[in-house]
């Protein structure tokens, strides 16, 4: 993607027609289909090539830290950077902007949201913005990855700097051209204008001289005041979304490069199982299989488990031929988990304390001892999930043989949330240093935390390296939900007593979890400071954990998408038992405004809890009567840095039939980027809380995944989602992410609202499991 | 292997492809008309969902082979090309894609519908998107988009477009930008 033309918006349905037109007559004209349409004919850069579009363009760098030593250049190509340069602005003579997205997007929004922070704070005109991903090069482009709802808080500040660096370069070219001072001029709408006079200089005839100056000491930016924004807050659409709707190549299932074969890869279905044998010489007759081999892998379900690779003419092909392998397996080693075990052994823990203490504070036993106090207990439980992302796991690489003397590379398109995480296991598995690998980073068909790890890198690596030639692997959708890094499943017994006051005076929890060959697995543990623990005076919380074989890692908001159930159900169940209304009660555990942790923003601060929840009572009209069978749910969880509170309307009939008629949601991230994308995130945490609550639940028997493809393990459908209303406060705290903050607060959200239409309550996901349909 | 005529967005190309072989792997990797997508193989999510004589299909379980004569219509050829379909324009005005992925399945399915009801109520919407899965939860701004296309686009724009694309209709409503 080093294409340095540019196009506008306005060039952009031209540009499309060629596109089609271009497809379309190739086509036509097509007589040997055997490799008629590369990418970079339905690609983007086809049609920046196409438009024509020239000029002297120019490249503004900015860079964060090395201001004023770091260099910058008259091209793309010899921008040397510090590595913290964190993204680039080209601007052409003609008053095309160019900014460079050097992140992941994996539906998340980064893409749109970061350029426009970028725009705004450089002044230009958002219509004037083209929009391209940049390639892997931290030295050039900073840190490329995608995770935990940092992007926003780990570069807002950044992306400010870029912008206003930019903008002081356009002013201080405009105050020499126009021999005005500088404090006399502004720029907005790709324009410097004079405060006092009509004269202005556009972006594109300010470029060439911009260039040249001094690149701005970040510390005397000074960065737009919020009332001025006239990009960031307002409802952006995404800067892929013409190539979304008209089907053209941006994920990297899309991916064609010549002479590309095409891979697939059997793992055992048991984790850590190794392949002793195969009928490896049957396969490789069967049609359109060019090769069929062994992969010891290296035991790391992270980088190569061993398997069977095959390598083909078409997916279907070697998807097919998959079918037909027959396979000694070496399982001495492999998973035995069992679901079944791990249930009845929490079961057996349930009633007694954790084998590790993670907090305690006053006494618990003495509130419960207490006659004037009632006592509650509850086991709660919670399944294994899945990732599911729509675009199964698959990734291409082209693996060059280095020969008289040069050395080897490697060409890789890579959907993934971590780029540069190619380069150890490039380096570990396969020798070759950084500078021979090149990393293309695609679009994401979802990820949710998924494309974290690299061991679908990995295989097509070796794939590649053994045949000689590029081979994209695509993952079955069996592949994908049975060799994935699941949401790891868990139990969690509480106990809580209020006293004569109806008062929540005391709470405790035994967690029991899981760790992976004693390593320790993302969202399973619990924190000291996990509320509401650090709200009451009376607390404990300890840890149990069982080892597993089944690799696990980070879902959409790890930790908190179970505990917020639990501990949110369960202050349902005090304020029940208590008979009070549990948004006083909630109110009433959030207390003075203040802190969780003084000095630190990411901390809670129950001020902003407070009014969240309020928010979202408020606007969900809570108190008023509902007709029986139907009840309303509140839920508050902080995540991610994110206050949000929900409030679900259900309705439940004698067969057990749910509808969830409404999810009402207040969210305080701070300021909104792009309001578009961020009522998307909430939305479709929403919907994503709703369907892995209702019906998601990955078992394991003898080490191997029950479930295997969309029929047995199913998502929400159209016709079942909620209206979900959102509210944003919108407090001057610098913004945080919320890819995953809004997703927590769902499951108990709909859980109390169950229990307050029906009496029942909700202590297991997923609802079908408990006779539930929708 | 045996040779095939498919007329695809109007055009007949000849693959050479096993008779087994599904119309999406053909469209992917034989066409590289990667619009069209696979997300399970099995008829179950609807990424995969093209137009055969302008009734929804999966082309994941479809065997080329078997649409010899009968019109095709992928993603790639729903646009007028100098028009995107009011479909497309609708979801960029709403910006309804998160990832993306299951979009183009989700338009085609959408095109069927308002091909055959162009003003769709909220439940012809429900029975024609059931079978369209969407990992995001992009659900609410699908309906939204089939809604603002139809209310956008005179009737007969979608009678016009059934099977030939011959597109007369221009119309655009304010981008969200
Ligand atoms: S890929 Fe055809 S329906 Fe899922
Ligand atoms: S937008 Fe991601 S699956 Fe629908």
């Amino acid at each position: 993607m080093n294409d340095h033309d540019f196009m506008s918006e306005s060039d952009r349905d031209i540009d499309l027609v060629r596109a089609v037109e271009l497809e379309l007559n190739a086509l036509a004209e097509t007589t040997d289909q055997a490799e008629p349409f590369l990418i970079k004919k339905l690609h983007r850069r086809a049609f920046l090539k196409l438009s024509g579009v020239a000029g002297s363009s120019l490249v503004l760098a900015s860079v964060l830290s090395g201001y004023g030593t770091a260099a910058k250049a008259e091209d793309l190509g010899s921008l040397v950077g510090s590595i913290e340069l964190n993204a680039f602005i080209k601007v052409s003579s003609e008053g095309k902007i160019v900014i460079y997205s050097s992140n992941p997007e994996m539906g998340q929004g980064i893409k749109t949201a970061l350029p426009m922070i970028i725009a705004e704070e450089m002044g230009a005109n958002w219509e004037d913005v083209e929009v391209l991903q940049s390639d892997v090069d931290e030295s050039r482009f900073g840190r490329h990855s995608a995770g935990g709802s940092t992007t926003i808080p780990r570069t807002f500040d950044q992306m400010r700097t870029m912008g206003a660096s930019a903008r002081e370069m356009f002013i201080g070219a405009a105050s020499i051209s126009m021999e005005l001072p500088r404090d006399e001029l502004h720029a907005q709408n790709s324009t410097v204008s004079h405060l006092f006079s009509s004269k202005s200089l556009t972006f594109g005839e300010l470029a060439a001289l911009a260039v040249k100056q001094p690149l701005p000491d970040p510390k005397n930016l000074i960065f737009k005041d919020k009332a001025d924004y006239t990009i960031i807050g307002t409802s952006v659409t995404g800067v892929d979304n013409l190539e979304i709707v008209s089907g053209l190549a941006l994920f990297g299932i899309d991916v064609r490069v010549p002479e590309m074969r095409y891979g697939a890869y059997q793992k055992c279905p048991a984790f850590g199982g190794k392949v002793i044998s195969a009928n490896l010489e049957e396969v490789k007759k069967l049609p359109g299989i060019t090769d069929v081999f062994i992969l010891e892998g290296n035991d790391n379900v992270r980088e190569l488990s061993s398997g069977v690779a095959l390598v083909g003419t078409s997916t279907w092909a070697v998807f097919n031929a998959k079918k037909q392998l027959r396979i000694n397996w070496d399982e001495s080693s492999a998973s035995k988990d069992s679901w079944t075990q791990m249930v009845s052994r929490a079961k057996r823990l349930h009633s007694q304390p954790g084998e590790t203490l993670i907090a305690e504070t006053g006494d618990v036993q003495s509130s419960y001892s207490n006659p004037d106090h009632q006592t509650i207990e509850a086991f709660y439980e919670y399944p294994f999930v899945a990732h599911l992302c729509m675009e199964p796991m698959n990734c291409t690489a082209h693996y060059k043989a280095g020969h008289d003397g040069t050395p080897d590379n490697l060409e890789l398109w890579i959907p993934t949330q971590a780029p540069t995480r190619a380069y150890p296991v490039a380096k570990s598995l396969f020798g070759l240093d950084q500078a021979q690998v090149k990393i293309h980073q695609m679009r994401l068909g979802g990820s949710f935390g998924r494309r974290v790890y690299s061991e679908y890198i990995c295989e097509v690596i070796a794939m590649s390296k053994q045949v000689g030639a590029p081979v994209k692997l695509t993952w079955s959708r069996e592949d994908d939900l049975q060799h994935d890094f699941y949401r790891v499943g868990g139990f969690q017994s509480v106990k809580g007593s209020i006293d004569q006051t109806g008062k929540i005076v005391a709470f405790e929890d035994h967690f029991m979890g899981m760790t992976y060959k004693g390593g320790r697995i993302s969202g399973s543990g619990f924190r000291a400071t996990e509320f509401p623990m650090l709200n009451l005076k009376n607390t404990r919380a300890t840890q149990t954990m069982f080892d597993i074989q089944t690799p696990c890692g980070p879902w959409r908001a790890p930790g908190a998408n179970t505990t917020a159930f639990v501990i949110q159900s369960f202050i349902h169940e005090l304020a029940v038992k208590a008979g009070r209304d549990h948004l006083e009660v909630l109110l009433e555990l959030m207390g003075e405004p203040r802190w969780f942790d003084q000095g630190n923003v990411r901390s809670l601060n129950t001020g902003r809890a407070a009014d969240v929840i309020s928010l979202a009572a408020k606007k969900a009209n809570w108190g008023r009567s509902l007709p029986k069978g139907h009840g309303l749910g509140l839920a508050f969880h902080f995540s991610h840095a994110a206050h949000v509170a929900e409030v679900a309307e259900v309705s439940v009939d004698a067969s057990k039939k749910l509808k969830v008629n409404r999810v009402t949601v207040a969210v305080d991230v701070g300021p909104i980027i792009n309001m578009s994308g961020a009522t998307a995130q909430v939305e479709g945490a929403v919907i994503d809380g709703l369907s892995t609550m209702l019906g998601q639940k990955i078992t394991m028997e003898q080490g191997r995944i029950q479930q295997s493809n969309f029929h047995d393990y199913q998502v929400l459908r159209l016709p079942n989602a909620p209206e979900v209303d959102i509210y944003f406060i919108q407090s001057d705290y610098s913004p945080t992410g919320l890819g995953e903050p809004a997703l927590p607060p769902l499951a108990p959200a709909i859980g109390n609202a169950i229990y307050a239409a029906t009496g029942e309550r909700v202590r297991k996901m997923p609802l079908t499991d408990e006779g539930y349909t929708i | 292997m045996a040779r095939y005529q498919l007329n695809i967005n109007g055009r007949d190309l000849e693959v050479d492809v096993e008779a087994q072989m599904p119309l999406l792997w053909v469209l992917r990797d034989e066409l590289g008309l990667i619009g069209t997508k696979f997300g399970c193989g099995i008829a179950q999510c609807g990424a995969c969902t093209v137009h055969v004589a302008g009734k929804p299909i999966r082309a994941c379980v479809t065997p080329a082979s078997a649409l010899v004569g009968q019109p095709i219509r992928t993603i790639e050829g729903l646009a007028d090309g100098t028009e995107l379909h009011p479909l497309q324009q609708a979801w960029i005005d709403v910006d309804v894609a998160q990832c993306g992925y299951c979009q183009s399945g989700q338009i085609m399915s959408a095109a069927a519908l308002l091909a055959e009801k162009p003003s769709p109520t909220d439940e012809d919407i429900d029975a024609a998107m059931v079978d369209n899965y969407c990992r995001c939860g992009t659900y609410n701004r699908i309906r939204k988009a089939i809604h603002l296309a139809s209310e956008n686009t005179p009737s007969q724009f979608f009678d016009a477009s059934q099977g030939g694309g011959d597109f007369h209709v221009k119309q655009r409503s304010e981008g969200q930008s």
